[in-house]
């Protein structure tokens, strides 16, 4: 296995007393070592929960009722070793091994993801001294040296700070601060810019882009923003309805996208270099709420080019490949290139 | 007088903001003393035409949303004026009493960002709707009725969701509810404070059409409050960019993105990351953050972080000084600053 991590048909449920939510619901995907993949959806698309399956923190509600994920990664003793994600125990030694170490993950609002009641500096040296053999004094200057990195201004004095003594921007710096410490393999960054503004964002995707080099590990990027994603990622797959409905590099995504779900979702976007127009194409209708069960293609009540008959019985079309490295889940687009194959 | 861009007609001036005002006082202490001044908004001035839409952009803390309030006087403005002209008549919504100012409010509504906030859920779709005709005195169950499903039609609901309450509805449901609201008394300017932020982008689309529309339709008056440079291109016919509690500059909207005169407006343009790869690390790249109002920078106000700074940034406070027709500036580089716009 050359990738980092491997998703293949992933899914993960919530039993509610209402029925079942398939937040996830067959999810396939790779990462490159020292690639970036990003991961782009709009809201309820199961983005999220698809990180948190990954990391194995997922609400008591939710389960892996299905699918892979392998990861592969050297361990302690410098061996190589791949394994399946969804099949270790949440709280044993493996998850607890690669969680915050070989794995780390920055969220969307710093201010929830950090401790209100431990300053910067306590959160630092117990996630340092959670997988690294320090004292408290190295783990400190290892944290204040990891805040200097991260472009905090007087790091020394400024990791006895609590979070909520920091701007919004500083706060997400701390936050990459202690998800780096331990110099992980994948960094999985949960719309890591969202909540700041487009001046510091342009700042934070900038560190990100600087840090994965320097540490040459690979980044997960998770966003509704395409313009997120067409900066940071080399890879992307586009979520619909807990689905990738499309993966492909990056220049293909933007400038040669497949899937219907995709190209509307390019047209709609407000755009700051392109002409004004009279209207903005919008994609008709929302998205279904959760509960409700969309036979055939989950995109197919909003799509263009769907086709009765096809599009809107069975099961949802597979995710496949179309041309090298470019996959989509649309039986339009899929018969097609078979045709023209 | 002509339209510097379009050639056509200009309408007539319906608000006109002067040196306005917002300072919050910075409390401490045991006797909660006076410490400090936090100047939100410190003499910002600009009039929107009869169906023009004016854009207000910049970061959190800028002042945006307060100007927003303090223009319909949802807060009460430290200083200043805001001249409505109606009906033939001028009315500085400042001088107006309680009672005065609560008739007036119906030529000037708001719409709010969190469309999950700013509906009462106990409330239907139709007591929402006609709240603003009730309130100001019509009573009449059939002109309420026939009005509901008007204001429905307008904002493309179906009327038989009069009866629903807002938990039922998705968050650009929710949104065109509070425009139908908005629209109930028929006003002639509405303040929209990011409306459209809390939106997926798919749905983004539909609402940004929908306003389109009714400001076309009925010829409203808006000011757009928004931090996103791509909404504001598509819905406003002229920016204000504001920093720090100013106006830094304003332009017809096609004028500020191809040539921006202020080195703020410049790296702001820049730094929103386009949807294109093949558009990537050219962008400016701000150092520092913006400053917090209570403790403003000498001189210029963004001279901390301005990449054209020269020595007398630190001490001279430029103004907003007109540029050529239409255009406002303020920076004291600006006549000799040849700053990148975004190519189309």
């Amino acid at each position: 296995m050359e990738n980092i991590l491997e998703v293949k048909g992933l899914k993960t449920h919530f039993r509610f007393d209402e029925g079942i939510v398939r937040a996830v619901d067959g999810v396939d995907f790779r990462i490159r070592p020292q690639g970036t993949l990003g991961i782009v959806g709009e809201s309820g698309c199961g983005k999220s929960i698809t990180a948190m399956s990954i990391m194995r923190l997922l609400p008591r509600s939710a389960k892996i009722v299905d699918g892979q994920m392998l990861f592969r990664y050297p361990d302690s003793r410098n061996i190589e070793q791949i394994v399946d994600l969804a099949q270790v125990d949440e709280d044993g030694r493996t998850m607890l091994e690669i969680r915050g170490n070989r794995i780390a993950m920055i969220f969307q609002e710093p201010m929830t993801a950090l401790s209100p009641v431990h300053t910067i500096g306590e959160q630092l040296v117990e996630a340092i001294r959670l997988h690294q053999d320090l004292s408290k004094r190295e783990a400190r200057n290892l944290g204040i040296e990891m805040l200097r990195k991260v472009g905090i201004p007087r790091a020394e004095q400024r990791i006895d700070d609590y979070s909520f003594q920091l701007s919004g921007g500083l706060r997400q710096r701390a936050m990459i601060a202690i998800a780096l410490c331990n110099r992980p393999l994948l960094l999985i960054a949960d719309e890591p810019t969202t909540a700041l503004d487009v001046t510091i964002q342009a700042q934070i995707l900038r560190l990100i882009r600087e840090l994965q080099e320097e540490y040459a590990m690979a980044v997960m990027i998770i966003t509704h923003n395409l313009g997120v994603i067409a900066r940071m990622a080399d890879e992307v797959a586009v979520m619909y309805r807990g689905r990738v409905v499309e993966f492909a590099d990056v220049d293909s995504i933007f400038h040669a996208p497949k899937h219907p779900y995709t190209k509307a979702l390019l047209r709609s976007i407000p755009k700051v270099d392109a002409p004004r127009t009279a209207r903005l194409l919008s994609i008709r209708g929302t998205v279904p709420e959760p509960f409700a069960v969309v036979p055939g293609c989950p995109f197919h009540p909003r799509c263009d080019v769907a086709v009765a008959g096809l599009c809107n019985s069975g099961e949802p079309p597979a995710l496949l490949p179309v041309r090298n490295g470019h996959a989509v889940a649309c039986v339009l687009e899929t018969e097609e290139s078979r045709r023209y194959a | 007088m002509l339209n510097h861009t379009t050639g056509q007609a200009e309408a007539p001036i319906l608000v006109e903001v002067k040196g306005l005002k917002k300072y919050f006082p910075i409390r401490s202490g045991l006797l909660r003393r006076q410490i400090a001044v936090r100047k939100a908004v410190d003499d910002v001035n600009f009039s929107i035409r009869q169906g023009e839409v004016l854009g207000l952009v910049g970061e959190s803390g800028c002042g945006k949303t307060t100007t927003g309030l303090c223009v319909l006087r949802g807060l009460e403005p430290t200083g200043g004026s805001v001249t409505m002209h109606v009906d033939g008549n001028a009315v500085d919504l400042m001088q107006l009493n309680r009672e005065r100012l609560r008739t007036f409010r119906r030529h000037a509504q708001m719409i709010f960002q969190d469309p999950f906030a700013s509906l009462n859920p106990r409330m239907t779709v139709f007591d929402t709707v006609t709240e603003p005709l009730r309130a100001h005195g019509v009573t009449d169950r059939d002109t309420l009725q026939a009005r509901a499903l008007e204001l429905m039609e307008l904002v493309g609901l179906a009327p038989h969701y009069l009866r629903r309450y807002p938990h039922a509805f998705s968050g650009g449901q929710r949104q065109r509810i509070g425009i139908a609201r908005a629209l109930a008394l028929n006003p002639k300017l509405i303040v929209a404070d990011e409306p459209v932020s809390a939106l997926d982008v798919s749905v983004q689309a539909q609402i940004i059409n929908l306003l389109k529309d009714l400001q076309e339709q009925l010829n409203i008056a808006f000011l757009f409050i928004s931090h996103d440079l791509g909404v504001v291109k598509h819905t406003c016919n002229r920016i204000a960019v504001m920093y720090a509690g100013k106006i830094v500059e304003e332009a017809p909207t096609d004028e500020l993105y191809a040539a921006p005169k202020h080195p703020y407006t410049e790296a702001l343009l820049s730094s929103v990351p386009r949807p294109d790869p093949r558009h990537r690390e050219n962008e400016i790249i701000l150092s520092g953050e913006v400053p917090d109002p209570a403790h403003l920078p000498g001189g210029c106000p963004f001279h901390p972080r301005c990449l054209y700074v020269e020595e007398r940034c630190k001490h001279e406070t430029p103004a907003l000084t007109p540029i050529g027709p239409n255009r406002r500036v303020a920076c004291l580089r600006a006549e000799e600053l040849s700053l990148r716009g975004m190519s189309t």
